[in-house]
């Protein structure tokens, strides 16, 4: 029996291999619960889980609240347009004030890199990182992880090509630290302008050619253009980035036959991913949907204390 | 008063010598050999410097008061008490105050507040531009006349290479050091520290070393283009440190400073968001450390100053990207120049050299050497002590500082600045006698 020996959820970068393991196998009995009848458990009945969104999500957050309630947890949730930092609250206020409430669980999502961490060092609740700046969002890569090993069985020796805005991805970084860290080889890829300095250092290899990049791998992972934070500069325009790294089915080819593709939404359907593709048969994306709310089930309960056999 | 079995440092010389002062009508009236001065049994306070080191009164040439208008971080009198707690007797201040010191009524404002403090020399450094907005030149003369002793603007850098350019020629006219803070504002857009591979573990937007650099290659091409001399502020790259070094040996008049954050500590300090590592220019990499380090010893980099940056915390408890650049570095200076000396980059003279007269000579200003006849502007410094910087010890009225809960070896003293001791850390000087002369 091993326990879950950590108070946060901060990133996927503080977690071992044994770790997300126990996560994903713990993840993978829970997972059974959401196709019942009756979808609820008693497991984490009289805990509280406050779900604090400073930046707008529906699946991640809806994701987070279903869990807690298939568990049986009480639920808050609070976007920053109703919360007190619309009126000029600080975070660390907030977080206190919450804490004079005493939740088990805080769920953050917050525009700020290390937002979450400031907040661990501030409360006693448990902070779980639902997506932080441009810096983590391990429950997204815990979620991929569980999909992709559902899906080929291990993680371990497969080849995976992750493509987008490396830079400004919360999603690629903690992926590309699950990945390395349970073995995976991870090609990244996309225009120059968005990769990070020196990301060779994750252990990753850059190749920013799609169709180079997609050769032979078992898992094609998309980023989604956010046109919101990447400005002007980082590329001329959809047009463009559709037609020189957006994914179809002629890409798509140089794959194993075998492929999966994955996407963390919300898809621009026609940029970074064709129709054909997004709906076709490597598709997995509505699976890594599904499998979301297992494996935030599963986090719930092992930062709640509970243990997997 | 007669300070006694000390030894002084003399960084004009390069020398260490124990020598007895006499100080008498706020200036250096005797220096002697050991053991020649007699008590003539007048009433003189006697100060055993005996195990301690005697400096030329220390300047930090880039300092932020923060007096008029953020009082609440610093004034221009907790500003000058943590400096002489420092060891330093004298500041340049920098202009970015609000409003910011680009007329004649906040210069003198600055220096009557300084005035009131009756602690460390304040000397203010004017805005190049009005308003700091990189257009008009302020009115160096008058700025000047009125005890300014040279111009910047600092955090707003002049981006218009044709003002910059009228700035140097008008100011080496008017007498004004002009000192510029490179960065490219651009290349910096967003950024909260270093790009490199901290900043792309921690996801905190980049500031790419070259928005330094461009700017530092700038500030030397027009300084070669117009004759005149200019001074970088805080360099913090590698590439600066080799742009300077280059100018130099063709003779461009280009001065630098760095500040000891740069060769104390690099961008993994900021690993866990910590926000008081955070600061415009960011920390660097190890290799940039190194090379700051190098151009200290080769005297490529002349000064070293701080970059006193006071916030409160309502400026840095904060997420990482929403707090304040800068950190605090009057009441740390001094150990951490100290450790260059240690770790036999610096010789004892050469770095107190470059936390006096290399600043006081840039500046024009006509104080900090030890000689019979000069003000009497000294420290007296233990640089054996060792000791954990505790938060509640700093007398800076900002606690910004990432060397809190570090140890610290070497501690100023006692302060003195036109021959009145200003500060005086309790117990640490043995008084042989207490009527006081002063």
């Amino acid at each position: 029996m091993r326990k879950f020996e950590h108070k946060d959820l901060l990133g996927i970068s503080q977690l071992s291999v044994e770790d997300i393991t126990l996560i994903l196998n713990t993840a993978e009995s829970l997972k059974e619960i959401s196709s019942r009848d009756i979808k609820k458990v008693p497991t984490l009945r009289g805990k509280s889980v406050v779900n604090f969104f400073f930046e707008p999500s529906t699946r991640t957050r809806i994701s987070f609240e279903m869990a807690a309630k298939r568990l049986s947890a009480d639920t808050v949730s609070i976007s920053a347009l109703g919360s007190s930092t619309a009126k000029g609250e600080t975070l660390i206020d907030t977080a206190r004030n919450l804490q004079a409430m005493n939740p088990d669980l805080i769920v953050l999502r917050h525009s700020s890199s290390g937002a979450p961490h400031l907040l661990a060092r501030e409360v006693k609740a448990g902070i779980i990182n639902a997506g932080d700046g441009i810096n983590e969002h391990p429950t997204q890569a815990l979620l991929d992880l569980f999909t992709i090993r559902e899906k080929k069985q291990k993680i371990e020796g497969l080849e995976v090509a992750i493509i987008g805005d490396i830079s400004h991805s919360r999603v690629a970084r903690s992926d590309i630290l699950g990945l390395t860290k349970m073995g995976a080889r991870v090609t990244v890829s996309g225009p120059p302008t968005m990769m990070p300095a020196e990301i060779e250092a994750l252990g990753v290899e850059v190749v920013h050619d799609p169709i180079k990049a997609v050769k032979e791998k078992d898992v094609v992972m998309l980023l989604r253009i956010q046109l919101e934070r990447q400005g002007k500069v980082l590329f001329p325009g959809l047009r463009e980035y559709a037609s020189c790294f957006g994914l179809n089915r002629d890409i798509i080819r140089e794959a194993k036959s075998d492929v999966i593709i994955m996407h963390p939404g919300p898809i621009n359907r026609g940029v970074e991913i064709t129709s054909e593709v997004a709906d076709g048969p490597y598709s997995v994306i509505l699976d890594q949907v599904t499998n979301g709310v297992a494996v935030r089930m599963a986090i719930l309960y092992l930062l709640m204390g509970g243990s997997k056999e | 008063m007669w300070i006694k079995g000390g030894k002084v440092v003399d960084p004009v010389k390069g020398t260490v010598k124990q020598v007895d002062l006499l100080v008498e009508n706020g200036k250096i009236a005797k220096m002697l050999p050991p053991d020649i001065f007699e008590d003539i049994g007048a009433d003189l306070r006697i100060i055993d410097a005996s195990n301690r080191v005697i400096v030329p009164g220390l300047i930090d040439m880039h300092v932020h008061l923060r007096e008029p208008g953020h009082e609440y971080k610093e004034t221009i009198s907790t500003g000058a008490r943590a400096a002489v707690a420092g060891g330093f007797t004298s500041l340049a201040c920098m202009p970015n105050t609000l409003p910011p010191n680009d007329s004649r009524s906040v210069t003198e404002f600055i220096l009557m507040q300084a005035e009131r403090a009756g602690l460390a020399k304040v000397y203010p450094i004017a805005a190049i531009t009005m308003g700091q907005k990189g257009e008009a030149l302020t009115e160096f003369g008058d700025l000047r006349d009125a005890g300014a002793v040279g111009v910047s603007d600092d955090g707003f850098p002049v981006a218009d290479s044709e003002v910059m350019r009228r700035a140097l020629e008008y100011a080496r006219y008017q007498g004004l050091t002009v000192i510029s803070h490179c960065e490219d504002r651009h290349l910096s857009r967003g950024g909260v520290m270093h790009e490199g591979v901290v900043s792309t573990r921690t996801g905190l937007p980049g500031i790419p070393a070259a928005g330094e650099e461009i700017m530092v290659f700038r500030e030397i091409s027009l300084s070669k283009l117009t004759g005149c001399p200019v001074h970088i502020a805080h360099v913090s790259t590698a590439g600066s440190v080799e742009l300077i070094r280059r100018a130099r040996d063709e003779g461009v008049p280009v001065t630098a400073e760095t500040a000891p954050h740069y060769f104390s500590l690099d961008h993994n300090a900021v690993k866990g968001y910590d926000t008081k590592a955070k600061m415009n220019p960011p920390l660097r990499t190890p290799d940039d450390v190194q090379a700051i380090k190098d151009g200290l010893a080769r005297g490529i980099i002349d000064v070293i100053a701080t970059d006193h940056a006071p916030h409160s915390n309502l400026e840095k408890d904060l997420e990482f990207d929403k707090a304040a650049f800068g950190i605090i570095g009057l009441e740390t200076a001094l150990p951490l120049t100290l450790d260059l000396v240690r770790q036999g980059i610096l010789g004892l003279p050469e770095a107190i050299g470059k936390l006096s007269c290399n600043a006081y000579a840039l500046l024009r200003i006509p104080r900090g050497r030890l000689i019979e006849g000069a003000q009497a502007d000294l420290s007296i410094i233990d640089t054996e002590c060792e000791y954990v910087l505790r938060e509640e010890d700093i007398i800076s009225k900002s606690k910004n500082s990432p060397f809190i809960g570090k140890t610290l070896k070497g501690r100023n003293d006692l302060t003195m600045v036109g021959g009145k001791v200003v500060w005086e850390r309790d117990a640490a000087i043995g008084h042989q006698q207490s009527r006081q002369i002063a």
